[in-house]
């Protein structure tokens, strides 16, 4: 039997299933314990029903340095020792999985639910959204001088659903508990089940925000089980695309952060220049989030000449108007007064947590996929790593500012000079057998599908993780001694996914 | 101050000209679906090609277009060999009812206006409540795209408040998850009466591409009254203000938009 990091498993590259190890529960906790001591960190925990009622649990890991990637797994019925308590950054995986697959992690601290699904193999499983203290064990401090602040699920502007409990004394919160699950629309049975067209296109709808990342990754792994092999331009077109859509979304975020600290003129013009990087995707793919535009295989729309001159020219202008009003809105000393101090995640407790994306790296933990696991265009051009090192909301706004700025200069270089060749190759049928491990970084962080395949190459496990599913423990974890008036501005620099966590 | 004033000016006034103006659409959007029976020869292999439920069969045995359905993704278009269905750059779909959205050649029977009485309430001043119950957040993305500089609603005198009490109508988006499904009609019997439903996207008209998951129930539940049906996976957002004018009585008729 290999070990877990001798499997030659990459982003992106098939393996049979049958090579990933299968170890004892004690084994298969030493080995992620070990792994998780030294440089290696978690990047998806799943399980997968075996026959005759038993669940295999998978852990995926990665090496950012060397780019690796590694997995093990184990076989439990009913229930096994928690591995949380050695491996703080599984608690939620651990969590979900209970709640997927209904195997109980003993002495797991907080085996809340993860997204209050019926789940017929627990019994005593919380399950539903009725009620939500009976469901849901709330934590109480117990004090006549702390309050208690319940938020949502349906929320006061257009937002999606979530429930946020705050303890507060005065002003400062105490503790904030985030219950999700309210967007559960089953997106992984519905993976495992559909026919391929319409799989992409449920793949597309994991998070509305972020078509092209899951829509990419999903077709990255569908193609590398089928061993069909895009061509440069299709990886090309691919790459414009998720860049186009980190910039809408990063200079929207940089509008909504300037709409939360009251600071109007930056809100309303970045929230126009938003709608022109949505505006370009239309052009390129027929709708303003990109749908439509990546297939198995490649891309389904091409960039003739005259449009990607057009592109260019419009990006170009975006580029002058952009500066002037980022300067306006940070150089200003009351947006920096709101913004600086707030939300302070530390390193320690980022590597603790496993934060991935802009979160991570506003804290000087420079995790980004198209640098350690590059794929597709990141293969051959490069995109300098933003960081910032203070982990406050400022922090988070720098870094996405520079992810701006790059990701502009970027696709406005890769327009120039698209290679030749066809946008689509065959994609055939599955091999039977395989796993792969397809990653991306969307423009919230590190996107995960893992595909198992079974032994006539039907797909047997999809594993979606979001960003958000690693990051939304992090915004829970900042949020103590802040004020509950400084929530909305905490919350929107992170900006995480309801639909991609709920799934 | 003097930096504030040029970024001002360099700006400038972004507003669309919408309604009085035309809107034009790239070449590839892909707006309102048609059907062209001339083209079908009934050869059904498209029934297994279409990802959604855009084609079905009416009572007698006639193929038609339920827009409500479409996810205007481009295998639908290239689910006939034939070309029978095509994508147009036309972004008016929105519908008074259902059966509005369902005809034979995909021309949606545009939204009809509001009655007096109601239009007198509603006609300059609506306040709406968004919830998003089962959605992947892209038509919000778009509800809240309907407040920035360029489509900005409130200029119409619409606009989304933070209380279903303040509300005139609730905003419906997504396909009405299993956890959602109480906190949806708990919502909506909070909204004082009269009050407007809005169903806006294909999951919250139909399930979009969740639709036959056990975890969702296919959109808005049959027993909330449904006013305007707002077709588009995501809706444009001139789709939805297209829709919303309509049925406010403050666009009127059949102008067709500019073709590219």
């Amino acid at each position: 039997m290999s070990r877990f990091d001798e499997l030659g498993l990459r982003n992106r590259r098939a393996i049979p299933v049958a090579s990933v190890p299968t170890e004892s529960v004690s084994g298969f906790r030493d080995t992620v314990a070990g792994a998780l001591r030294t440089d290696w960190r978690m990047v998806s925990f799943f399980g997968m029903p075996e026959t005759g009622g038993a669940t295999r649990m998978l852990a995926i890991l990665a090496q950012d340095e060397r780019g690796e990637l590694g997995a093990t797994s184990t076989v439990v019925e009913g229930t096994y020792p928690a591995l949380t308590p050695d491996c703080p950054e599984l608690h939620y995986f651990e969590r979900e999985v209970a709640e997927q697959c209904g195997v109980r992690p003993l002495g797991h601290p907080a085996l809340h639910p993860v997204r209050r699904h019926p789940s017929p193999r627990l019994p005593d499983s919380p399950g539903g959204a009725l009620g939500d203290d009976g469901a849901f064990g709330f934590s109480r401090i117990d004090s006549q001088e702390v309050h208690e602040v319940g938020v949502g699920p349906v929320h006061a502007g257009i937002i999606e659903p979530g429930h946020f409990r705050f303890q507060a004394h005065g002003e400062e919160v105490l503790r904030l508990e985030i219950v999700l699950g309210y967007q559960h629309r089953g997106v992984e049975r519905l993976l495992e089940h559909s026919d391929r067209d319409r799989s992409v296109l449920i793949a597309e709808s994991i998070a509305g925000d972020t078509v092209i990342g899951h829509g990419g990754t999903h077709c990255s792994a569908i193609e590398a089980l089928a061993r069909a092999r895009k061509t440069p331009r299709a990886q090309a077109i691919r790459g414009i695309a998720v860049e186009l859509e980190r910039l809408s979304n990063h200079i929207g975020d940089l509008g909504a952060i300037a709409g939360d600290v009251a600071y109007q003129p930056a809100a309303s013009y970045f929230g126009r220049m938003r709608g022109e990087c949505l505006n370009l995707l239309m052009t390129l793919s027929g709708n303003r989030y990109g749908r439509g535009l990546v297939r198995p295989g490649g891309t389904r729309f091409d960039i003739p000449p005259e449009m990607a001159i057009e592109m260019r020219e419009r990006l170009l202008r975006l580029r002058g108007e952009l500066r002037p009003v980022a300067d306006l809105m940070l150089e200003n000393s009351s947006v920096q007064a709101r913004l600086e101090g707030v939300g302070v995640l530390t390193r320690q407790k980022c590597l603790e947590l496993g934060v991935v994306g802009p979160p991570a790296r506003a804290c000087e933990v420079p995790r980004d996929v198209r640098h350690d696991h590059p794929y597709g265009l990141f293969r051959f051009a490069h995109i300098p790593v933003a960081t910032a090192w203070a982990g406050d909301v400022l922090a988070r706004t720098l870094v996405r500012w520079l992810e701006v700025q790059r990701s502009l200069d970027f696709v406005v270089e890769q327009l120039a000079g698209l290679p030749r060749g066809p946008i689509r190759v065959e994609c055939g049928p599955l091999r039977p057998g395989e796993m792969v491990v397809s990653m991306a970084e969307g423009w919230r962080g590190e996107i995960v599908h893992v595909v198992v395949t079974d032994e006539t190459g039907r797909i047997r496990r999809y594993k979606v993780t979001d960003p958000s599913f690693h990051n939304w423990s992090a915004l829970a974890a900042v949020l103590p001694g802040n004020q509950i008036s400084d929530f909305p501005l905490c919350n929107k620099s992170f900006n995480l996914s309801y639909a991609g966590h709920d799934l | 101050m003097l930096r504030f004033i040029r970024s001002r000016l360099q700006q400038g006034t972004r507003t669309a000209a919408f309604p009085k103006g035309e809107a034009v659409f790239p070449e590839r959007f892909r707006g309102a679906p048609r059907f062209e029976p001339a083209r079908c020869e009934n050869c059904e292999a498209c029934r297994a090609r279409m990802p959604s439920s855009l084609l079905e069969i009416d009572e007698n045995g006639r193929s038609r277009l339920d827009v409500g359905a479409c996810l205007f993704a481009p295998e639908e278009e290239a689910a006939c060999r034939n070309g029978a269905i095509r994508f147009t750059t036309d972004y008016r779909m929105a519908a008074t009812s259902r059966e509005g959205l369902r005809t034979e050649t995909g021309e949606v029977a545009l939204a009809s206006a509001l009655d007096r009485q109601a239009r007198r309430l509603f006609g300059r001043s609506l306040r709406l409540r968004s919830v998003a119950a089962g959605s992947c957040n892209g038509c919000e993305a778009e509800l809240v795209a309907l407040g920035n500089v360029v489509f900005d609603m409130a200029r119409f005198g619409v606009q989304f408040v933070a209380s279903p009490r303040h509300a005139d109508g609730i905003v419906l988006t997504g396909a009405v998850s299993a956890n959602m499904r109480d906190a949806v009609y708990r919502t909506y019997e909070a909204v004082p009466e009269p009050k407007l439903v809005v169903a806006v996207g294909a999951c919250a008209i139909n399930g979009g591409p969740f639709r036959g998951s056990p975890e969702v129930g296919n959109g808005v539940p049959a027993d909330i009254p449904v006013d305007l049906w707002v077709p588009g996976c995501p809706p444009h957002p001139l789709t939805l203000l297209d829709g919303l004018l309509r049925l406010l009585g403050r666009i009127a008729g059949e102008k067709a938009p500019k073709q590219p």
